[in-house]
């Protein structure tokens, strides 16, 4: 790695360390940010990015190295030093206070003051300055709780400038937005950057790193392996730092088998209706069928019910009108194990809080949901167990290859290989793979298309639900967009492209699907 | 495979010694403030206790209690929930034990009548576990609040019942079995004499063993386990949340109530108004201090054991309440403070290796 000791660089960190428990995320990570860049730290989840930047911005103390900020020591400082001295994280998740205006949550904590009381005017005044000086463009006056997800999320960004962030850390800011949003988020960070401010972008899309970033630091297993100037590298030049080998990223088209005229859907909801946690309606009436050997997938930005929609269907949520039929009996009314033996395959979205047990060993992981078939009257058959662990563990490349190891010490491609492989390889006519690949590394996300293409082409039916559009248009033969709930359109995949889907994406754009 | 026996003994191993070391260093300070050596007030407690076969017999009476109660906790808290209620299963089991001991004819043979009085144990705690299981997996109602308040309706009732409808004169206590009695250690090993220890505590050493087969080689155990871990996930691997919470509760119940022949069957040939005596609160430092494992569960058992009686042996030179003060230290060691000892201990290490290197 190349360090330029002139100028004075903006953040240096040297030769990291932090352990959690057993797992080292940092081992002697580095990174060094210029005054006034854009620079891209990235790496497969679980490479050690947030770690580092939580470090950075004193979320959590690191048990070796330095920490230098504008060429002072810093090591070991507190989130409130670190704002002090301009340092501001932009995190993932929005902390803001819903049932404040836009105006309130940008000034909690620093709130202008006169005689003893709030100076709301004073804050109002305050923010809209800002907002036009930084050209984050926010309602001052209006609620959170009323706001779109890239509103918000200009707010979160408003609210680091207004406590005086000069170095801004955003961790995956362009995970729930959709591509007008990020457009649109590019341009300001451009403007907050010719505005003097240094940010580091934490991402593993490999467009965005090419598109708005001057340099890119890479981490792989905790470590900071390469870095380059951006526009002296390539795509498959970051994914091969990344991953430690060539990476293959091109974008094949879905070759659709084809629905065979008058061929029995596979998977079939009609008028389905859920309700959610917070709407009445998460899910408002939707009807589609996936035919066998067809990949249908759902593009739309998250929180428009595409969660609600699989876990109706898969018997974990329960339907407040409509039908699943499987195979072309009616499943409705079963329950999530009836589900899984009539044939119904699922990858859930969230692998930490359904598609695993993560104290639990790779081994009886991969019978979670199947365990009824691996016992012999209320007993566990443990060499069946073994037996079945042995065989996916070598099937799909799980590591590291000791069954008896817990989840939670694997990688998050290789738990997701667990969940991936459980799911695969057991018999069924319909999967539901949301997001499926979702904070696992470039290889693995290879590998899982992959398997999901070979699925397709043996004939099962698969709903995709996928937060990364250029995930729906790699895989899916047709194209379906959800917003508020509903199916708003629905397209052939030559048919579907960035620049078609977006507007249905935003709720802009509309018609009525079938 | 090493890096897994580090696991086990990190995870499982290292906090309770950890505690105990705590709770020893304490000790050594509560005994100087007394004005005593600690090294003989030890050596008292240990020669009060393993040193002798009547104390040794003492320290297995009051285990075989603490560890159907520990496994009570343990079984519960295996399945996310925490069974408070073990104190008034435990009296539950005991009583139920005593019923059937009284409704059999006399002269029934010891191996229809034991079983069929540990039967009723079981079943009778089982009943009073079964009420917040029910209540959890139905109506949502926090099984905490409803274990704690289940020990008062739980005590006072069998008192009422005990002191109203079926006690000796004079006495709390029912009449004595007719069948159904345990005999105790000491027909055998005459050193025993004059302790309480019975051979049921063969009947627990084997529930203890079919509770961790239950926990780790059945389908059921598996279920309960991931309903425990992340109930989520279970509810994804189509594992009926609600029934498996009112199994473990019900299960949790029957473990405690079972602890109940120990005193019954073995000892007294009665149930007695409060005989529970703290064994069932007790039972929760067991399950803790014993990470929710039944073998573990079983040396915690045999530890709490120690303490209490130790406590008797050391009474002439400090305080016997000397012993509850170490038994708080232990549990809140183990609950609170030995992941953050862990780490040091681990960090430590990892110096003097890289030292080394």
């Amino acid at each position: 790695m190349t360090t330029s000791p002139s100028p004075t660089p903006a953040v240096r960190l040297t030769a990291i360390e932090k352990r959690f428990g057993a797992v080292r995320a940092n081992r002697g990570a580095s990174l060094e940010v210029r005054p006034g860049e854009i620079h891209a730290l990235v790496g497969e989840n679980g490479a050690g990015k947030s770690t580092l930047m939580k470090i950075l911005s004193g979320a959590m103390p690191c048990d070796g190295g330095t920490i230098e900020v504008g060429g002072r020591d810093v090591t070991g400082w507190t989130t409130a030093e670190a704002i002090a001295s301009g340092v501001g994280m932009v995190h993932q998740h929005f902390m803001l206070v819903p049932t404040l205006t836009v105006a309130e949550n940008v000034v909690l904590g620093r709130e202008p003051v006169s005689v003893g009381t709030f100076d709301r005017a004073r804050a109002v005044r305050e923010v809209e300055q800002l907002s036009e000086q930084s050209g984050l463009i926010v309602p001052a006056d209006r609620l959170v709780a009323d706001l779109s997800v890239g509103e918000a999320q200009r707010v979160e960004i408003l609210k680091t400038l207004y406590r005086g962030a000069r170095i801004l850390l955003l961790d995956e800011p362009t995970a729930v937005l959709s591509p007008p949003e990020v457009a649109e988020l590019w341009k300001v960070l451009r403007r907050v950057r010719d505005g003097g401010a240094t940010i580091v972008l934490i991402t593993h899309k490999l467009d965005e790193v090419m598109s708005v970033t001057e340099q890119v630091t890479v981490m792989r297993q905790g470590e900071t392996v390469a870095r380059f100037a951006t526009r002296d590298t390539t795509p498959e030049g970051i994914a091969h730092a990344m991953v430690g080998r060539a990476v293959d990223l091109s974008v094949r088209e879905g070759r659709s088998v084809g629905r065979e005229a008058g061929g029995a859907p596979a998977l079939e909801v009609r008028d389905l209706v859920v309700r959610g946690a917070r709407v009445d309606r998460a899910v408002n009436g939707v009807s589609f069928t996936v035919a066998p050997g067809e990949i249908l997938g759902i593009a739309g930005v998250e929180g428009n019910g595409q969660t609600e929609l699989l876990e109706a269907i898969a018997g974990l949520r329960p339907v407040a009108g409509g039908r699943v039929l499987l195979g072309g009996a009616d499943v409705t009314t079963l329950d999530v194990r009836a589900r899984g033996d009539a044939g119904l395959s699922h990858i859930p979205e969230d692998r930490h809080r359904r598609g695993l047990i993560l104290e639990y060993s790779i081994a009886d992981n991969l019978i979670l949901g199947q365990q009824h078939h691996f016992q012999r009257r209320g007993v566990l058959d443990g060499a069946a167990i073994a037996a079945n662990a042995a065989t996916q563990i070598a099937a799909y490349d799980i590591r590291p290859t000791d069954a008896a190891l817990p989840a939670q010490a694997l990688s998050g491609g290789n738990q997701q290989k667990i969940v991936i492989a459980r799911e695969m390889a057991r018999p069924f006519t319909a999967l539901l793979a949301a997001q499926p690949t979702r904070g696992v590394d470039v290889g693995a996300i290879e590998f899982i298309h992959e398997e999901l293409r070979k699925a397709r082409d043996a004939g099962k039916a698969i709903l995709l639900v996928s937060a990364e559009l250029r995930e729906v248009l790699t895989l899916a033969d047709r194209v379906a967009v959800m917003y508020g709930g509903r199916f708003v359109t629905v397209l052939p995949r030559r048919e579907a492209n960035e620049e078609v889907l977006g507007p249905y994406m935003t709720g802009a754009k509309r018609e009525d699907a079938a | 495979m090493n890096a897994r026996l580090r696991v086990v003994l990190e995870e499982a191993v290292l906090p309770p010694l950890v505690a105990l070391a705590v709770a020893f260093v304490a000790g050594d300070l509560l005994i100087l403030i007394y004005g005593q050596a600690p090294g003989a007030v030890w050596r008292a407690l240990l020669e009060g206790t393993w040193g002798n076969a009547y104390g040794f017999g003492q320290v297995l009476y009051k285990a075989t209690t603490l560890t159907c109660t520990g496994l009570a906790v343990a079984m519960s808290l295996r399945a996310g929930l925490f069974n408070i209620g073990a104190e008034g299963q435990l009296a539950a089991g005991g009583f139920g034990a005593a019923v059937a001991g009284l409704a059999l004819p006399a002269g029934t043979p010891w191996v229809i009548a034991v079983p069929l009085c540990t039967l009723a144990a079981c079943v009778a705690g089982g009943a009073v576990g079964a009420v917040p299981g029910v209540l959890r997996a139905r109506f949502g109602a926090h099984e905490v609040i409803v274990t704690i308040m289940s020990n008062f309706i739980v005590l006072a009732l069998l008192n009422y019942i005990v002191s109203a409808k079926l006690h000796v004169p004079e006495t709390l206590h029912t009449p004595e079995m007719h069948a159904g009695q345990v005999a105790r250690l000491s027909g055998v090993i005459a050193g025993f004499h004059g302790s309480a220890a019975n051979w049921t505590l063969l009947i627990v050493a084997a529930a203890c063993a079919l509770a961790w087969w239950y926990l780790f080689r059945t389908r059921a155990g598996y279920e309960l386990r991931a309903v425990g871990l992340q109930p989520d996930a279970a509810e994804y691997a189509g594992v009926r949340v609600g029934r498996t919470w009112r199994n473990a509760l019900t299960l949790s119940g029957a473990l405690a109530g079972l602890g109940g022949i120990n005193f019954v069957l073995g000892y007294k040939g009665y149930y007695e108004d409060g005989f529970a005596g703290g064994a069932g609160f007790l039972g929760i430092a067991v399950a803790l201090v014993g990470r929710n494992h039944p073998l573990g569960v079983l040396l915690a058992a045999l530890f709490f054991a120690t303490l209490s009686q130790g406590g008797l042996a050391i009474n002439a030179m400090v305080p016997k309440q000397i012993v509850e003060v170490l038994q708080g230290i232990v549990i809140i060691a183990v609950a609170t403070s030995v992941p953050e000892v862990r780490r040091v201990l681990r960090n430590a290490a990892g110096k003097l290796a890289g030292g080394r290197a």
